[in-house]
């Protein structure tokens, strides 16, 4: 087996007296998706972000292509162009148009030309099918729209790992789908290594190379491919999949 | 003796007036605030009425005192209510009803951005256990609205503790005329007293206002949250 | 109210309303740069300047105008420092303006969402990227409403400098009244003064917050 694209170790974490994470282990493939799933409130979010270094933790290490992550603030701005982000509440910058946002960081982050950046917007516009709103606003867009338009932002800068955080959460049922499905995409024709945290069981059961499931901080199941939904191996996780009838 | 102008402070009953000036001037803002926040309950009660008339009214109550000066405010009071209406009451009654009256006119809009901003979903739900309007508004809005409104209620009696030092324009012994009187009389032996007086004043208005301040930014970040 | 009086005293009013005017517009925008420089010394937390800053801004905001004036204009003389009225209104001002501004910017500052923050950080910007491309655009904009009610503040504070005897608007109005005793018409022309300057101005600037958070925010 090839060397894995992302490794955690040990990784825990509290805000004061409380711990939200105990002692996490895992490792991911390149071209793997990994879902994260789980009640909510339990330290899932806090993970994915922990491994974007937006969120610090005490103890543990991450290992990041082969290298051991510095938890410095210039170290991560280095590796947060490897690894893209997409949040529950989209944030693209409402005072800047839907181009505007995708250029803003492969321009002042990555210093590429202005035209080379734009050309692969457009681009990325066209893969995402909503090549017509270039020059809209944000607040033009439906919430469907704007969050595939935040998923095109972060390729932009060519990641090597997406982390989705509850991506469709906040999105009508009608909107799912189409998120979902150039998400799908993105694992089948790129072959992009991602992890995700949904509450799509569906979705989850499709895409999933790997489950993590996750209670009070701690990971339960780790289970390769589709077990974890034909033969779940804790009453925490049976519970959790009865729960969420699907 | 250059550098004495620090004794200044301490002789005879110096200090002791001084103090006397700042009661004065706490003293008014007390009572203005008292009457002007019950006055303004009202008024902001009245202005999320279904009346367009009495909207109208006070919300042209309320422009009025926000476009003039509390400086004219107070020379407004001082000057024509003695010639015009013949009522001849000493000056820190004059000024107490006109900060009153102002403090009413904020108030107002206090109350009634509390009052709209309590969600129709509060509104309803209080309707819906049976609670007549009344009560709704005992028990449901105005407990949310004091809390919501705390932080710009205390601010405005910083504004109006502030604006206490205005009064000396009135003759009013406030602190700041009794500082002044101190600075003149001297003012010969002693040049730098002025700098002490009008530094510790300074710092009079700050002891009493600051705290204030903390306590309200206190309020706002809990009210976040 | 007899109007010849009136008529009479409008060149005064005129001279006074001048005098207020450009008082006004120096203060402001005096007070708007130091604000600023304010709120970017908290915002970068730039050591030791920052504390500073912040006992600046606790002294001005919470004592009155008019000591402030009386301590530059009485006080600092006798320590070797002597200023005409003018100056010291206007330091007066801008210093106390800058406290005010320095929170209305601030406010503005912290009230951008942390999740705009957080995509922006997870797109690899630097600090100086966040706040250039997302914290000071979004954040001016919500520090508009604050900005505006401070502008009118201190057009109304400025009345205060009649104390030290600058004639603006409410020195010539005082003046007029100690000479002729008509106390009524020239107040009345004190008030409508005032209206003038501040009605259209603060339907500009309610305008002017509309526009801009409808630009930035699109709501």
């Amino acid at each position: 087996m090839a060397e894995p694209i992302l490794t955690v170790k040990n990784l825990s974490k509290s805000y004061g007296e409380q711990q939200v994470l105990h002692d996490i282990n895992f490792s991911l493939q390149k071209g793997e998706v990994m879902t994260m799933l789980g009640p909510s409130g339990i330290g899932k979010s806090t993970l994915l972000r922990c491994l974007n270094g937006l969120e610090d933790f005490q103890t543990g290490e991450l290992v990041f292509e082969g290298q051991t992550v510095k938890a410095d603030n210039a170290n991560w701005q280095q590796l947060r162009q490897k690894i893209g982000m997409v949040f529950q509440s989209y944030d693209l910058f409402p005072n800047m148009t839907v181009l505007q946002n995708i250029t803003l960081a492969p321009v002042k982050v990555q210093k590429k030309s202005k035209a080379e950046a734009e050309q692969a917007a457009r681009q990325l516009l066209k893969r995402v099918q909503l090549s017509d709103y270039a020059n809209s606003y944000p607040r033009e867009l439906s919430g469907g729209q704007k969050q595939r338009i935040a998923i095109a932002r972060a390729l932009a800068m060519h990641p090597d790992l997406m982390l989705f955080d509850e991506v469709t959460a906040s999105l009508d049922p009608e909107m799912v789908r189409s998120v979902l499905d150039l998400i799908k995409e993105l694992s089948e024709q790129d072959n992009m290594t991602m992890i995700i945290v949904t509450h799509e069981m569906n979705f989850a059961r499709q895409i999933a190379d790997q489950v993590l499931f996750l209670d009070q901080g701690t990971i339960l199941e780790q289970t390769a491919g589709k077990d974890f939904f034909t033969n779940p191996q804790t009453q925490r996780a049976k519970d959790f999949l009865a729960s969420m009838d699907f | 003796m250059e550098h004495s102008g620090i004794s200044v402070l301490f002789q005879g009953r110096n200090f002791v007036r001084l103090l006397g000036g700042l009661w004065t001037s706490v003293w008014i803002a007390a009572l203005a605030l008292v009457f002007g926040l019950l006055l303004g309950a009202l008024i902001g009660l009245l202005r999320t009425s279904k009346s367009k008339l009495l909207r109208a009214i006070f919300r042209i109550y309320l422009e009025f005192f926000r476009i003039v000066p509390t400086v004219v405010l107070l020379f407004l009071f001082y000057y024509i209510l003695p010639r015009q209406v013949g009522i001849n009451w000493p000056g820190s009654v004059m000024a107490t009803i006109a900060f009153a009256l102002w403090v009413s006119a904020e108030f107002s809009d206090i109350v009634r951005g509390a009052l709209i901003s309590v969600p129709k979903v509060q509104q309803e739900s209080g309707l819906a256990l049976g609670l007549s309007k009344w009560q709704l508004f005992i028990y449901v809005l105005l407990p949310q609205a004091f809390q919501l409104e705390l932080p710009a209620t205390i601010n405005l009696a910083t504004r109006v503790i502030k604006t206490t030092s205005l009064l000396m324009m009135i003759s009013v012994m406030d602190l700041i005329n009794v500082g002044q009187q101190i600075i003149e009389a001297n003012n010969q032996s002693h040049p730098t007293a002025v700098f002490w007086i009008y530094g510790l004043i300074f710092l009079l208005y700050f002891i009493v206002d600051y705290p204030l301040s903390l306590w309200s930014k206190k309020v706002a970040r809990r009210n976040q949250n | 109210m007899d109007w010849q009086i009136i008529q009479q005293s409008l060149p005064q009013f005129a001279q006074g309303f001048r005098e207020t005017l450009w008082l006004s517009l120096v203060g402001i925008l005096g007070a708007m740069v130091v604000g600023l420089c304010c709120s970017l010394i908290q915002y970068f937390k730039v050591p030791v300047a920052r504390q500073l800053v912040s006992v600046y801004v606790e002294l001005f905001r919470n004592t009155p105008l008019l000591i402030q004036l009386f301590f530059l204009y009485y006080a600092f003389p006798v320590m070797g420092l002597k200023m005409s009225a003018v100056t010291c209104g206007i330091i007066g001002l801008i210093f106390l303006g800058g406290a005010y501004m320095a929170e209305g910017f601030t406010g503005g500052f912290d009230g951008v969402s942390k999740t705009q923050v957080d995509s922006g950080r997870a797109l690899g910007m630097s600090n100086w990227q966040l706040a250039r491309y997302i914290v000071f655009p979004q954040g001016f904009s919500l520090s508009v409403p604050s900005l505006a009610a401070n502008i009118i503040f201190l057009i109304k504070e400025t009345s205060i400098f009649s104390v030290i005897a600058i004639p603006e608007l409410t020195n010539t109005a005082l003046d007029l009244i100690g000479l002729y005793y008509r106390s009524n018409e020239y107040l009345f022309v004190l008030v409508i003064a005032y209206a003038i300057i501040l009605i259209p101005l603060s339907l500009l600037l309610t305008w002017l917050e509309k526009r801009v958070r409808y630009g930035t925010f699109g709501d």
